[in-house]
C-alpha cells in the first residue's frame, strides 16, 4: 500500500517552472525532510500537497487514493494537516479557540442544532475540548490557553501552530520550517516533539527545514532540491556527504 | 479582583461565565422589565429603537465583526424585511407566518448577495453590496404594485395569536424579547463550530481552508444568517415606524448601521448592543439638549444677571437646531472612536471594568498591544 506518493510534480508560474518533475514517496511512520536553498521550490511542494496550488502536471496519492483533484478544504478530513512557514494563526482569537477550530473536520452538529445549542452540541463541544486538552498537555501550552494569539511571543505561536495541526487528528503532518525564528533551545524542544509525534502519536511527518542539526536529528530520509529539481534522496548522512548537495546547498 | 476557578470543561461552554455574571444579567433583565412602568411612553419608544437597532447590530456584527466581510448594503435587507412583512400583513397573512416569510425572503436575498462574496473581499465587496442597496432602493420606488412607491405604505400594529401590541409598552416587551432571542442564538453559534469557522475566515482564509473549513459554505451561512436577522429587525422596524417609504432605506442608513458596529466595538456581541444604544439614543439626546440648554442657561442668566450666559445658551440652541448637526455628530464621534478607541465602546467598557476590579492596581498598559512585527505573506 502506498502511504503518500508524489509522481512527476510540475508547476509553472508564468514562465517560471517552480517545481520540475519531482517524485517522492513517504512511507508510514517516517520523518521525511525536504531541504534545499532558498527558492528551490520546497514550500511550493507543500502548497501542492495541501492543494492550495494546482499542479500543471503530476499526481498525488494518499493512502492509495488519488488526491490530485480533491478540494483544499477536504484535505484535512483525509488526515493531512499542515503548518505554515510564516505563522497563519487566527490572531484575534484565543489559543483555545484556535485549537478548537482544528476539530472542525470532526464536527457532527448541524446549523440549527448549533443555533439552539442542543445537548448533543454541548456534549460534542466538551469532547472536542478533551481532545484539544490532550494536545495542550502534550506541547506544554497550559499557561497560554486563554491568551489571544496577538499577545503571544513568536516561539509560542510556532508551537501553537503545531498543536493546531495535531488537533485535526492527522495521519500525515506537513511542517513548513518548524524551527524558523526559534532559538537554539526552542529548536531542541522542537526536535524532541517531532520525535514524540512520530513515536508516541504514530504520525508520519513530511517536513521542510533549513537547520541541518534538526534535519539530522529527526529525519529518516531526506530529499534535496535545487531549482525545483530533485538532486538526491537518502539518509541524512548520505545527503550530507553527497557532492552535488554539498555544492548546491551545504557548502564546504 | 475576582477569579473564576474552573473545574470542568462544561464551564467554558456555558452561556454565562459564572453565577455572578448570570446574576448581573438577571438584574439587567429585571430593570428592563420594570422600565416601561417607570418611564413615560416617549422614552419607552426611544428604548424600543435600541432593541431594533440592537438586532441590526448583531446582524452586521456577525458579518463584519466575526466573518470579516464588509457590507455597505444592509439597509436593503432591512427594507426587504420591512416591505415583505408589511405586504403580507396587508394581505391578511397572520403575524407569525408573515414575519417568517419576510425572514425567508431576506435570507434568500442574502445568499444571492453573498455569492459574489465568495470571490471578493474588502473594498470590492463593499462596493458590490453598495450597488445591491442602490438597486433595491430603486425597486422599492418603482415596484408600486407591492410597495406603493413614494405614496408610502401603512403598517398595521402587530397582533400575535390574538394579543394586540398596540401601545408603547407592549411593543417594547416584544422587541426586547426578540433581541434577547437573537443574542442567545448568535451566542450559541459563536460557541459552536460555525462561529469558530467565521472567526477563522476573518483572521486567515488560507489557514481556515487547510483546517477543513469550506469557505464558500461558511461565508454563505454568514451572509444568510446576517440577512435573516436584518429581515427580522426590518419587520419590527416597519411596525415601529408605522409608515414605509423608499427614502428610509438609503445608503446613509447602511452607513449608520456600519457605524453602529464600529463604534460599539467590532468582534463582540456587547459591542452590537452598545452601538445600538449610541445610534438610537443620540438623536433624542440632541433633541433634548436643543431645548434644555438654552432654557437652563437663560434661567441662570436671569438669576445671576449675567446676560452673556443666556446669549451662549441661545447660540448653542440655535446651533443644535441647524440641519445636519446630527449627521455631523455621528461623523465626529466615528472619527474620534477610530482615533482614540479602536476597540469601540465595548473596549472602553472593559477598561472601566478592569479599573474597578483591580483598583488601586490598574495599569494603563494592560491593553496596549505589542505591534505585530511580522505580517505573514498571504498566498492570495
Amino acid at each position: 500500500m502506498t502511504f503518500f506518493q508524489a509522481d512527476n510534480l510540475i508547476i509553472n508560474f508564468g514562465g517560471i517552472r517552480a517545481v520540475d518533475d519531482v517524485s517522492f514517496a513517504v512511507s508510514k511512520g517516517e520523518v521525511f525532510t525536504i531541504i534545499g536553498p532558498n527558492g528551490a521550490g520546497k514550500t511550493t511542494i507543500f502548497n501542492l500537497v495541501s492543494r492550495i496550488y494546482e499542479p500543471t502536471v503530476g499526481r498525488l496519492v494518499f493512502e492509495d487514493r488519488d488526491i490530485t483533484k480533491v478540494p483544499p478544504h477536504r484535505i484535512a478530513a483525509l488526515g493531512i494537516a499542515r503548518t505554515f512557514q510564516n505563522i497563519e494563526l487566527f490572531e484575534h482569537a484565543t489559543l483555545l479557540e484556535n485549537l478548537l477550530l482544528a476539530r472542525h473536520v470532526h464536527k457532527k452538529s448541524t446549523f440549527f442544532g448549533e443555533l439552539l445549542f442542543l445537548p448533543a452540541v454541548r456534549q460534542m463541544e466538551v469532547e472536542h475540548r478533551e481532545a484539544v486538552e490532550r494536545m495542550i498537555d502534550f506541547l506544554n501550552l497550559q499557561e497560554y490557553r486563554d491568551a489571544l494569539i496577538v499577545n503571544l511571543p513568536y516561539g509560542v505561536r510556532k508551537v501553537t501552530e503545531l498543536a493546531r495541526a495535531l488537533c485535526t487528528g492527522p495521519k500525515l503532518l506537513l511542517l513548513d520550517e518548524p524551527s524558523s525564528g526559534l532559538n537554539v533551545e526552542e529548536t531542541e524542544d522542537m526536535a524532541f516533539w517531532i520525535e514524540d509525534i512520530k513515536n508516541l502519536l504514530g504520525i508520519t511527518v513530511l517536513m521542510v527545514e533549513h537547520d541541518m542539526n534538526l534535519v539530522s536529528a529527526v529525519s529518516d530520509r531526506v530529499l534535496a532540491l535545487n531549482y525545483g529539481r530533485p538532486i538526491a534522496t537518502g539518509t541524512p548522512d548520505e545527503i550530507k556527504s553527497h557532492p552535488e548537495v554539498v555544492r548546491a546547498y551545504l557548502g564546504g | 479582583m475576582r477569579f473564576v476557578f474552573k473545574t470542568s470543561y462544561e464551564q467554558d461552554v456555558r452561556l454565562f461565565r459564572d453565577g455572578v455574571t448570570a446574576m448581573w444579567y438577571g438584574l439587567l433583565a429585571v430593570v428592563m422589565l420594570l422600565l416601561p412602568s417607570l418611564l413615560s411612553s416617549y422614552y419607552v419608544g426611544e428604548i424600543t429603537w435600541v432593541f431594533i437597532y440592537g438586532i441590526c447590530g448583531v446582524s452586521l456584527m456577525v458579518l463584519v465583526g466575526y466573518t470579516g466581510l464588509l457590507s455597505l448594503g444592509h439597509a436593503a435587507f432591512l427594507g426587504i424585511g420591512a416591505y415583505a412583512h408589511a405586504y403580507f400583513l396587508q394581505h391578511g397573512v397572520p403575524w407569525v407566518a408573515s414575519i417568517a416569510l419576510a425572514i425567508l425572503i431576506t435570507t434568500a436575498s442574502g445568499i444571492v448577495v453573498g455569492l459574489p462574496a465568495l470571490r471578493m473581499t474588502g473594498i470590492y465587496l463593499a462596493i458590490a453590496t453598495l450597488a445591491f442597496a442602490v438597486i433595491i432602493q430603486e425597486v422599492f420606488t418603482r415596484w408600486e404594485a407591492v410597495t406603493k412607491g413614494f405614496a408610502g405604505m401603512a403598517v398595521e400594529k402587530p397582533v400575535i395569536f390574538g394579543i394586540h401590541f398596540n401601545d408603547a409598552a407592549t411593543f417594547y416587551y416584544l422587541c426586547a424579547a426578540i433581541l434577547a432571542l437573537t443574542l442567545w442564538m448568535t451566542r450559541n453559534l459563536l460557541r459552536s463550530p460555525t462561529g469558530r469557522a467565521w472567526i477563522a475566515i476573518r483572521d486567515s482564509e488560507i489557514a481556515a481552508r487547510s483546517m477543513g473549513v469550506n469557505l464558500a459554505v461558511y461565508k454563505s451561512i454568514a451572509f444568510a444568517y446576517s440577512a435573516a436577522l436584518m429581515g427580522l429587525a426590518g419587520a419590527l422596524f416597519a411596525h415601529k415606524i408605522a409608515y414605509l417609504a423608499p427614502d428610509i432605506f438609503t445608503i446613509l442608513l447602511s452607513i449608520q448601521l456600519l457605524l453602529l458596529v464600529i463604534v460599539g466595538g467590532l468582534g463582540s456581541l456587547h459591542g452590537a448592543v452598545f452601538g445600538a444604544i449610541f445610534v438610537a439614543l443620540l438623536p433624542p439626546t440632541i433633541a433634548i439638549l436643543r431645548d434644555s440648554i438654552p432654557a437652563t442657561l437663560s434661567d441662570v442668566a436671569s438669576t445671576t444677571g449675567i446676560g452673556l450666559v443666556g446669549a451662549v445658551g441661545k447660540a448653542i440652541g440655535d446651533f443644535l437646531k441647524k440641519p445636519g448637526v446630527e449627521a455631523g455628530f455621528f461623523g465626529l464621534i466615528l472619527v474620534l472612536v477610530i482615533l482614540l478607541e479602536p476597540l469601540g465602546m465595548y473596549g472602553r467598557w472593559m477598561k472601566i471594568k478592569l479599573f474597578f476590579s483591580t483598583f488601586p492596581m490598574y495599569k494603563r498598559h494592560t491593553f496596549t498591544r505589542q505591534k505585530s512585527y511580522m505580517k505573514s505573506e498571504r498566498l492570495r
